[in-house]
């Protein structure tokens, strides 16, 4: 033996392999252990899936009832046929862990505001807000309604169970590739994930409030020119239930308080606020049209859902079967059951309905340790939630959140000295009234929509949905389609909780929710047809304050679409849900081609208004002017509005784009067309002019660029959950925008889209921008990718169980207990 | 001849061992093999290294072969930071390679008189 080399050469071998064994900091983040990563028996290389995987399989589980077989098609949907029901939730479980694990623990995690166990300190400004906001809370409230209803409960229990079952099958080389890059393991499932993961959803689609952005600019605007900009009543709303519908009447009779002009409407207190809120164009599109309107005589019903677009997608398509139901659609990884879809009687879907139901109250402590507060002539006890972060690589972080009894409702105290979140100014204190944690059974919805066989039936299961509320669409074998402007609303009074409202006594809260029987709703209308695009649900004769933040073009040119379509096919209303035809375009454009000072123009801007003026209105694949027109008009807003908004707070409200097109129209010696800044009076001509010639600079660059075409321009993208940008797709050439049917923006559009015609044997398409598989080394992860930027569809196959040999089926998965 | 009984019993052994085992277990095995069978340093490194450097390869290869290199393009966008799933293969080859040569070095010393 050589001593000296012996020992030298084992030292470096562990010096060696400790090294590759261990996470690295590297270049800001950490690199995975290169060792492990690597070995072809551990590592990454295990995730790539064979593209000839076989995916047949047995299986047993001793948690099992009866035996379950899966069919996975050609496109690797399941079709689970169960002899139990609760079987076939424990397969749903297994199933979603066994394709989208990452992504359900990444997205519970986000909603419990433990994302700084993951990524560290950064992620501590989120995890609170998350907390602060009750998303916990709101979860474990909601966990409660739910164990109250042993059905539901079995149902989540057979669900966990199966997810967990996937899990501890798990070793160090099948688990997800995420997990490996960040050195993460996943923890088991509990009821409670499922129940965070539907907050997360509350949260996507009922968080949404500009009560801080609208107080700021309250305080800086004149009441008059505050009307102006942010008017309560748009002039081209085609509201969901049609003008001139007789409402049920009005039993809850919201009040203002006394002196609510001076203390409310006309207080100038400023706040700051410019944090990250849910996104406002989360909407959707859904409508169903009778039988007389379509070909087969029979109802077809159609729904796209528009969110944030990601991969792994939001969505897993599936099938199940089980005695008393057979259900078909998309799921969440995260929550048993179909969560838009159809069965064997009739098809159900959603699109969000997008009011105000978070508003906030200035809470006045007795000092700085919160241990009371001042609400009715009375100091009062606070409660405490103590929340304890644990952030990776550091010591704990131990968050007290109080929470005030504002009526009857526990609330917590959001922003205050210790957290501002960009929102508060550290000084004052405001606590949140959220309508998402009040008690509900969420669940409830899906689990009886899927049952459902009749208008009865469907009716009796979504007034279970109280947040987030949703405009739910119906059709149905028997003929019936109908539309629910769902959700428990709280009464407000005009204006109520459009600002920050005052929490000292009960003068301000919330008086009430609109009773269910008044929720609007469309049964068999006349028209021959139901739609809903986010647009206001109803007109001014509604007796209760429902906001002014709703989104009028898609929902207008929906209804226009529809009014004179007849002997619709299941092919028309897929090129309807892709029609790429902008209604904003439509109405703005004159106001554009009047108004341009043409002599002004050199040649190069001149080129560019020759291909405005030349549009077709469409955002195709293609089109310049519909990149021109986007710069244009962003151009335009900020001239007219750029000089009254300059000395403006950081974060303070902008006009929608639909105020500033009714005003001028209405009005072209509108106010804010004057540049307060110089001595001359502005003219819409003057306006349209000289940000025609800012834009066409822009334009320009674009061009050289080779982004004058509007795909490149727009430039749509799916990210990964991780925002890793090679398991994301890219600059993708997908048409549509912000206002057309086919709304797809640049990280947000349609996420699922479906057409079922309900003929007796039931006609149904569908496609999602994702694919069934989260690992980013299955072919299975983003194949449905082209097919929707395309705007084509599958044919949805609802499989009987004497097809088991048909040749769709290419792989069957047994459980067994 | 010892050589090459070197290399396929280190690859042989260290792929059993990878299934029940974790990753770090190929630097066990080779020394293990270098001390059963003797050789001057120089070849027991290069043993080592060779039957890694195969093993690692030529596994990466045929799964990624049977991936169509899916994943391996996509990884070697984010380690890498260039699309070349073969690059990706040659660096896990030689970390494997590598830390084989190493410890097979290591066993040579161990058995090594002079």
């Amino acid at each position: 033996m050589r001593i000296v080399p012996f020992l030298l050469a084992t030292a470096i071998t562990t010096g060696l392999v400790i090294t590759l064994n261990t996470r690295l900091p590297l270049a800001g983040s950490e690199a995975p252990a290169f060792g492990k990563f690597l070995s072809p028996q551990h590592g990454f290389w295990q995730n790539a899936e064979s593209a000839n995987y076989d995916f047949t399989t047995d299986l047993k589980f001793p948690q099992l009832k009866g035996k379950v077989s899966v069919y996975l098609d050609e496109r690797l949907v399941p079709h689970i046929f169960a002899d139990q029901e609760n079987d076939a939730y424990f397969v749903q479980g297994y199933l979603h862990a066994r394709f989208r694990l990452w992504q359900m623990e990444l997205q519970t995690y986000a909603a419990a505001g433990r994302v700084s166990e993951i990524i560290g300190e950064k992620g501590l400004t989120h995890d609170r807000e998350f907390r602060r906001l009750g998303m916990v809370y709101a979860a474990e409230i909601a966990l409660k309604e739910t164990e109250k209803d042993p059905v539901l409960l079995a149902e989540c229990d057979a669900y966990t169970a199966g997810i967990n079952a996937f899990i501890d099958g798990l070793t160090e080389s099948s688990l997800p590739v995420e997990y490996k890059l960040i050195g993460h393991k996943p923890e088991h499932w509990s009821n409670i994930k499922t129940s965070l993961f539907l907050k997360y959803m509350s949260y996507d689609l009922a968080s949404h409030d500009d009560d801080f952005e609208l107080t700021n600019a309250k305080s800086y605007f004149s009441a008059d020119d505050f009307t102006k900009l942010f008017p309560a009543v748009q002039d081209s709303l085609d509201p969901i239930i049609p003008k001139g519908t007789v409402f049920e009447k009005q039993k809850v009779f919201p009040v203002a308080p006394i002196a609510v002009d001076s203390i409310y409407f006309n207080s100038k207190a400023l706040v700051v606020s410019e944090n990250e809120k849910a996104d406002r164009e989360n909407g959707s599109n859904n409508w169903a049209v009778s039988g007389k309107k379509t070909k087969s005589g029979s109802p077809i019903l159609c729904n796209d859902p528009h969110l944030a677009l990601n991969l792994p997608s939001l969505w897993y398509e599936l099938q199940i079967s089980a005695p008393g139901f057979n259900a078909y659609g998309v799921s969440f990884p995260g929550a048993p059951g179909v969560i838009i879809g159809y069965n064997d009687s009739c098809a159900f879907g959603f699109t969000n309905g997008g009011r105000d139901v978070r508003d906030y109250y200035e809470i006045k402590f007795n000092n700085d340790k919160r241990a009371q507060y001042w609400f009715n002539g009375a100091w009062q006890n606070t409660r405490f939630r103590v929340d304890t972060i644990k952030i990776k690589g550091k010591p704990d972080f131990i968050d007290s959140v109080a929470y005030v009894l504002l009526g009857n409702d526990w609330c917590p105290v959001m922003y205050d000295k210790s957290f501002g979140g960009g929102r508060a100014t550290g000084d004052k204190n405001y606590a949140v009234r959220w309508k998402a944690n009040d008690p509900s059974n969420e669940l409830k919805i899906f689990n009886m929509l899927n049952h459902a066989k009749n208008y009865a039936d469907y009716s009796a299961a979504v007034t279970n949905l109280h947040t987030p509320g949703q405009n739910c669409v119906f059709a149905c074998k028997t003929g019936d389609i109908a539309i629910r402007t769902q959700g428990e609303w709280p009464a407000k009074w005009k204006g109520q909780g459009d600002f920050i409202m005052p929490g000292t006594d009960t003068s301000y809260l919330w008086q009430g929710m609109i009773p269910q029987d008044e929720v609007p709703f469309q049964y068999n209308p006349e028209r021959g047809f139901v739609s809903s695009a986010n647009q206001k649900p109803v007109d001014e004769t509604y007796p209760y304050y429902i906001g002014r933040d709703y989104p009028p073009y898609r929902g207008q040119l929906i209804n226009r679409r529809l009014n004179t379509m007849n002997n619709i096919s299941p092919q028309d209303m897929m090129q309807l849900q892709t029609d790429n035809y902008d209604l904003f375009a439509e109405t703005a454009m004159p106001l554009f081609l009047k108004n341009m000072k043409e002599s002004e123009l050199d040649a190069n801007q001149k080129k560019y208004y020759d291909l405005l003026r030349n549009w077709n209105l469409r955002d195709d694949v293609g089109s310049k002017g519909a990149t021109i027109f986007e710069v244009l008009w962003s151009n335009f807003a900020d001239t007219v509005y750029g000089d009254e908004y300059a000395k403006a707070p950081k974060v303070i409200m902008r006009p929608f784009e639909s105020t500033l097109v009714e005003a001028l129209l209405k009005d072209s010696a509108y106010s804010f067309l004057d540049n307060i800044n110089t001595p001359q009076k502005e003219t819409l001509a003057d306006e349209v002019t000289a940000a025609f010639k800012k834009s066409s600079a822009h334009l320009q660059q674009l061009e050289k660029d080779g982004k004058l075409d509007w795909e490149k321009f727009k430039a749509t993208r799916i990210a990964h959950l991780a925002k890793l940008a090679p398991f994301s797709r890219m600059n993708l050439a997908a048409p549509g925008g912000t206002h057309t049917i086919n709304a797809t923006r640049s990280d947000h559009g349609p996420s699922w889209r479906m057409v079922i015609s309900l003929t007796a044997q039931t006609e149904a398409y569908g496609v999602y921008p994702g694919g069934q598989s989260g690992n980013p080394g299955s072919k299975y992860c983003d194949n449905f990718v082209d097919q929707w930027v395309a705007g084509k569809y599958y044919s949805l196959w609802m499989m009987t169980k004497s097809e088991s040999s048909d040749q769709r089926v290419k792989w069957k998965m047994n459980f067994d207990h | 001849m010892k050589f090459f009984i070197s290399i396929i019993l280190t690859a042989l052994i260290c792929f059993a061992s990878a299934l029940y085992l974790p990753w770090w277990s190929i630097a066990p095995m080779s020394f293990l093999v270098a001390v059963l069978i003797p050789q001057r340093p120089g070849k027991a490194f290069l043993s080592g290294f060779l039957a890694l450097f195969l093993l690692w390869g030529g596994l990466s290869f045929w799964i990624s072969y049977q991936n169509e290199h899916l994943l391996a393009h996509k990884m070697s966008m984010l380690i890498l930071k260039m699309d070349n799933p073969y690059l990706l293969i040659l660096v896990t080859a030689l970390i494997g390679g590598l830390v084989a040569a190493l410890a097979a070095l290591s066993g040579s010393y161990l058995r090594k008189t002079k």
